[in-house]
């Protein structure tokens, strides 16, 4: 048998996700004795395909197309579901992104497969895999098995860890006929600059309505300037127009899981802590010492975020040089 | 302008879990309409009020979700179909998928909506599962839709930005928070609601049997997630907080 990964690419870079999803397929190709291949598809993408060797595919099967320079369901879902057609996978593994979240539902459909979104963990035990996915936005954490001969997962963002492997890393071309999509993508724009994206960074800087204003993200934004960290932002900052919906954490926002989050000026809404309750290290910055945000922090102060914060940045500088 | 719209029942997102034999235990919860859901029902309502037609909500349930389709019709929609069937119990997202694509297939609409996920199961795959039994093109976590002559203009929520998209119809979209204002029931629509129409029907009356909607993804247990405990709240003046947290992140925590 085999394990198939989509390398999902964006303009000609691979995508964070991709190099999560393709460690944690050869893992578990490894566990399960299965051979890994992986699903590249896109226009002009052929030299990534060096980039994926490194992770231990036995083979990387290319799809090059003028016609998926786009993305587009139609386009893709064709690929993909032609290729799992063909090498019939026991495993088919997206991550849990943008593509991966339209895509993998529609072909799932399309091959009658059952599918688990957003999974935290996957294991292999007696010839079977179990798929473990958070519900009720992290209240309870449910474990799955698939039944049908094709099973489907996507994975969630910084969750799994990236590993370089050895494998043989043949490169094929893969074509199948690709439909003439009934979507057209007429302008993609990109928010939020040279900074990293919520789901994908290592640290991410919120603000909260205990910001008072909008300027008050400015701070925000000068601390995560020194982390490398992305700027989230609570809903209720989001609702008073300070901040754009998609830097949104939690139940209806983003579900991000950094390595550190600090919460400055959040009280720590259940359906907040939905949303980063899976962070690694969580600070919280709150003048009110009996703010929800303490029962989750790993390390809390309680104060003016106002004083906190620049002298947050101030010490930060000092040590980081 | 026919208009399908699918809602799920959730809990309230204030709801405690608890766990009972391994599953999530329904008891003493307050049960909404998913609340990406409202989105969708909301968009269908405002474009039959602009271009007449009719807004048909439909949903995959149980007894309890006639009190969540009657919301909607009290918003505004104007019948309500709800899928109700011992063998879908315990189903899953294709199993509701492919309830609702034999449903749609015998009725006529010129758009579907969704809500982008649903907040329990957290899946966001019936639409797209949806989509792809009716062979008709999708457009997920949409923020504007915009109709124009047998298309849809829409902005889509992507990976660090977004997308807009020219959609042919029909097509089935998925609502994300952003897309309008949601309405609340007028005391005239709840009275209204009453007199709508709510049919209830089996996979029997839809020609399905249990084995076409066995689930694919079986739960075998449900768990509380291990708590977070809460940690060190630091205290004394900033300087000397900010110093010892750097220091912790540095060298205990090792994040920075
Ligand atoms: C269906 C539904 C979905 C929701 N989804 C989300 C979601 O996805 N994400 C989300 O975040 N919320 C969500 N919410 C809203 C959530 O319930 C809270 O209302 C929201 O998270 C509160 O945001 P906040 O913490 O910024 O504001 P508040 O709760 O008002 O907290 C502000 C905090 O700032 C502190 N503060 C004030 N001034 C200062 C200062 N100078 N220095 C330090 N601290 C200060 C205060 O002590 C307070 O704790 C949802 C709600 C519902 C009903
Ligand atoms: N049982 C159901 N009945 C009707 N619509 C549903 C049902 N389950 C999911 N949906 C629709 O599909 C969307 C995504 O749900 P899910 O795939 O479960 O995350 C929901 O917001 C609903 O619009």
């Amino acid at each position: 048998m085999s394990i198939v990964v989509f390398a999902e690419q964006r303009g000609g870079t691979l995508r964070k996700i991709t190099y999560e999803v393709v460690s944690e397929g050869k893992r578990l190709a490894a566990a399960a004795g299965d051979s890994l291949k992986v699903l590249l598809a896109g226009s002009d993408v052929a030299g990534l395909a060096e980039e994926l060797k490194k992770f231990g595919a036995d083979e990387i099967a290319v799809a090059n197309d003028a016609a998926l320079a786009d993305y587009t369901t139609d386009a893709y879902a064709a690929v993909l579901a032609a290729y799992i057609q063909q090498e019939n996978p026991g495993l088919v593994l997206l991550g849990h992104s943008a593509i991966g979240k339209d895509l993998a539902p529609r072909v799932a459909a399309r091959l009658d497969a059952g599918l688990v979104s957003d999974c935290i963990d996957v294991k292999f035990a007696d010839g079977d895999y179990a798929f473990v996915h958070p519900i009720y936005a992290g209240k309870a954490i449910a474990t799955y098995k698939v039944n049908s001969a094709v099973k489907m997962a996507t994975l969630r963002p910084n969750v799994f860890p990236v590993e370089e492997n050895a494998g043989a890393g043949s490169v094929v071309d893969f074509s199948t006929e690709i439909p003439a999509p009934r979507t057209k993508v007429l302008e993609v724009k990109q928010q939020g600059g040279d900074r990293p994206e919520l789901t994908e960074a290592d640290i991410i800087c919120s603000g909260g309505r205990g910001l008072g204003n909008p300027d008050g993200f400015q701070l925000i934004e000068q601390l995560a300037d020194i982390l490398g960290a992305a700027v989230g932002s609570s809903r209720a900052a989001v609702d008073a127009g300070w901040r754009d919906h998609q830097f949104q954490v939690g139940q209806t926002g983003k579900v991000v899981s950094p390595n550190l989050y600090i919460a400055c000026g959040i009280s720590g809404a259940i359906q907040h802590l939905a949303g980063m309750g899976s962070s690694k290290c969580i600070i919280g910055i709150n003048k009110d010492p009996e703010a929800n945000i303490f029962n989750v922090a790993d390390y809390g102060i309680e104060g003016d975020l106002y004083k906190v914060v620049p002298a947050l940045i101030e010490k930060l500088k000092e040590v980081k040089g | 302008m026919k208009i399908v719209t699918c809602i799920k029942q959730t809990f309230d997102t204030e709801a405690k879990i608890t766990i009972e034999n391994g599953k999530v235990s329904d008891q003493g919860v307050n049960l909404i309409v998913n609340p990406y859901d409202e989105f969708a029902v909301e968009e269908s309502i405002r474009l039959k009020e602009k271009n007449g037609g009719e807004v048909v909500v439909v949903s995959v349930g149980n007894d309890k979700t006639q009190e969540a389709l009657r919301y909607c019709l009290a918003m505004g929609a104007d019948r309500a179909v709800l899928i109700q069937d011992p063998a879908l119990e315990n189903g899953d997202n294709h199993s509701a998928a492919v309830a609702l694509a034999k449903l749609l297939a015998d009725m006529e609409y010129d758009l579907i909506f969704c809500g982008k996920e649903a907040v329990d199961d957290g899946a966001a795959q019936v639409p797209s599962r949806l989509a792809e039994k009716l062979d008709l093109p999708q457009a997920n976590v949409i923020t504007s839709f915009e109709l124009g002559d047998g298309q849809a203009t829409v902005t889509r929520e992507i990976d660090g930005g977004t997308e807009t998209l020219e959609v042919q119809l029909p097509a089935v979209f998925s609502a994300q928070k952003g897309l309008n204002e949601v309405r609340y029931p007028s005391l005239p629509g709840i009275m209204k609601a009453k007199r709508k129409e709510l049919k209830v029907v089996s996979l029997a009356d839809l020609g399905l049997s249990a084995e076409d909607v066995a689930p694919k993804a079986e739960l075998v247990q449900a768990e509380l997630p291990p708590p977070r405990k809460a940690g060190r709240v630091l205290k004394g003046e900033v300087e000397e907080v900010v110093a010892e947290l750097v220091k912790l992140l540095q060298e205990e925590a090792k994040v920075i």
